[in-house]
């Protein structure tokens, strides 16, 4: 039985701390987070795209660029949900030192979602930026992906909570990778179009959030059309909510006994 | 008698009824009630195990009990911790300043899950350093303290709400003893200026200097409360002496124990004695050539009569 969770604005200071570390150590986290999806944009979109040609009306560098946009929030928010926080629950007593002060399980589960979410959105930011400067990107309808790739983040980021919530170490955060995250990258649509699967491949990828942030991100950043975005953006905010739901009271569970 | 009464007329910071927790079909802490005034230090003294984290813990909202009744700073808990942890300090057990930061850093961020900011803190956190003879450490990182300093951040952290209670898990396990005194002599301080403390301890000598008033808690059950002084007079004859050099195989000496009003008691290889006349047993050990170590009865003898088995293991 789920208890709604009832975070306060508290929150916001769990987010504050993490921001003041990642300040901190800014250079190399940078260096990992963004440079690596740049080089591999630079690397694959004219290595690659030299072979593959264009894709429909698309050169294949903006296509692969609107998508490692996408899969850079996805590994982004997902590390630090994971990782990052699970060293901050389990090895430095972070949490645990929140639960001293007046701060509930609700707001930190809250505030550290909040702030994966927003250095995924830094990251595919920072690629955003790249990617026009490399005149990837169409036109100013771009910035509309910024909301939609801070909420992806925030689904990305409750999902791999609930894992984290879970985990008893890091090996255990490999099952979610290789069973839960290269499957949809793969199938995702990031690297290359979803319809060279089989139909029924194409049908299950779409009941993961990836697939569905691409298809909102990959328009708004190539100047296409969007297609049906209701139904994406409801997909995404429906794993946002059941993962912020599941793993609340998942952490609940683990952290009050 | 003024103040008394008007302490007395004062609601307890802290009213536990019949608590209890199982873990795993185990009862680890069972049927215990405690009830805390405001400015004293109250003590909770048992060994390891005896179910002493478990209690702080549902004090503050962090176990949830599965019996009994809890109100703390007049907040039912764990309902209203949040607003009871607005007003309470905490030194955990273990260690858990944030590695990620530096000694100011530390304070600062932790005052902001208080909610505390802007121009106010900078003074109040140049104070805790100050108290916690830490200052010219603001920048120091966190893995360069000694364990002594360590503490006396972890003690400066909790004082950063001005709480009204504080409650401290172990304070001084695992330090040397200078760095005991320091905390001890702080935590006077602290007691002399109001503020409320409640600390587990399995130091009968920190419960005795520390305490006005203690619980014996072993194995989840509280066996006595009352002042040290007290607890010692319920229970112990004054004068104990400790047999040294006698072996746990050896049958007690028949002549002693045979003694009217001595009583002798046998734990692991120490022979214990308890006594309210003890001239003629000293005599006696004198004339065998018997070594002994005559001492005053202490809280480590009440609790070896309670339960049976030593304080520490
Ligand atoms: N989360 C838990 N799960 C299972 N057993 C626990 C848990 N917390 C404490 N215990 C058990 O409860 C007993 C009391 O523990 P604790 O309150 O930590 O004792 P103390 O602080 O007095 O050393 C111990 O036997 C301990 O192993
Ligand atoms: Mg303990």
């Amino acid at each position: 039985m789920i208890v709604l969770p009832r975070p306060s604005l508290r929150c916001l200071a769990v987010w504050q701390r993490n921001l003041r570390v990642w300040r901190k150590i800014l250079l190399p986290s940078a260096l990992g987070n963004f440079g690596e999806p740049v080089l591999y944009l630079l690397a694959f979109g004219y290595g690659f795209g030299e072979l593959v040609g264009d894709l429909g009306q698309l050169p294949y560098v903006a296509f692969l660029a609107s998508g490692i946009v996408c899969s850079s929030t996805l590994f982004t928010a997902s590390f630090e949900a994971m990782y990052s926080a699970f060293t901050r629950m389990a090895n430095q007593q972070t949490w645990n030192s929140m639960l001293n002060a007046p701060l509930m399980v609700d707001d930190i589960v809250l505030g550290e979602v909040l702030w994966a979410a927003t250095k995924g959105l830094l990251n595919s930011s920072a690629i955003l930026i790249v990617a026009a400067a490399m005149g990837l990107v169409a036109d100013w309808r771009a910035l509309l992906a910024l909301p939609v790739l801070g909420l992806a983040g925030f689904a990305f980021a409750a999902c791999a909570m609930v894992v984290t919530a879970y985990a008893r170490s890091f090996d255990f955060f490999l099952y979610f990778f290789t069973l839960g995250l290269t499957p949809m990258l793969l199938t995702g649509g990031v690297f290359f179009p979803r319809e060279q699967f089989p139909e029924w491949v194409q049908q299950a990828a779409f009941l993961l959030p990836l697939p569905h942030v691409v298809e909102l991100v990959r328009p708004l950043l190539t100047g296409g059309s969007l297609h049906g975005p209701g139904l994406h953006l409801a997909v995404i905010l429906g794993y946002a909510v059941a993962g912020l739901l599941i793993s609340t009271a998942l952490v609940r569970r683990r952290m009050l006994c | 008698m003024q103040v008394e009464r008007s302490i007395a007329a004062a609601p307890p910071l802290v009213v536990a009824r019949g608590l209890g927790k199982s873990y795993g079909g185990q009862r680890v802490v069972d049927g215990v009630d405690l009830m805390v005034h405001e400015g004293e230090c109250f003590g909770l003294l048992g060994p390891n195990g005896a179910g002493k984290t478990t209690t702080l813990r549902m004090l503050l909202g962090l176990t949830p009990p599965d019996a009994g009744e809890l109100r703390v700073l007049g907040e039912p808990i764990p309902a209203r911790a949040r607003r009871a942890r607005e007003q309470i300090g905490v030194v955990p057990q273990f260690d858990s300043l944030d590695p990620d930061f530096t000694v100011r850093e530390n304070l600062v961020t932790y005052a902001s899950y208080f909610g505390l900011r802007g121009p106010g803190l900078a003074p109040r956190i140049a104070e805790l350093l100050a108290f916690a003879n830490l200052e010219g450490r603001e920048d120091t990182a966190i893995a360069a303290l000694s364990g002594g300093m360590k503490r006396r951040l972890t003690l400066a952290r909790a004082l950063i709400n001005r709480p009204r209670l504080v409650v401290l898990d172990e304070p001084t396990t695992g330090l040397d003893p200078q760095a005991r005194h320091y905390i001890w002599q702080r935590l006077r301080e602290l007691r002399d200026g109001g503020t409320t403390l409640i600390l587990t301890t399995h130091y009968m000598e920190e419960a005795e200097r520390l305490c006005d008033r203690l619980v014996i808690l072993d194995a989840g059950h509280i066996l006595a409360c009352d002042t040290p002084r007290a607890l010692i007079n319920a229970h112990i004859e004054p004068h104990v002496v400790e047999l040294i050099g006698t072996t746990g195989g050896d049958a007690p000496p028949p002549e002693l124990s045979a003694l009217p009003g001595v009583r002798l008691h046998r734990a692991g290889d120490l022979v214990l004695l308890y006594t309210a006349a003890p001239r003629l047993l000293l005599e006696r050990l004198d004339a065998a050539g018997q070594r002994y170590l005559h001492r005053p009865a202490n809280l480590e003898d009440v609790f070896l009569k309670l339960t049976g088995h030593e304080l520490r293991d």
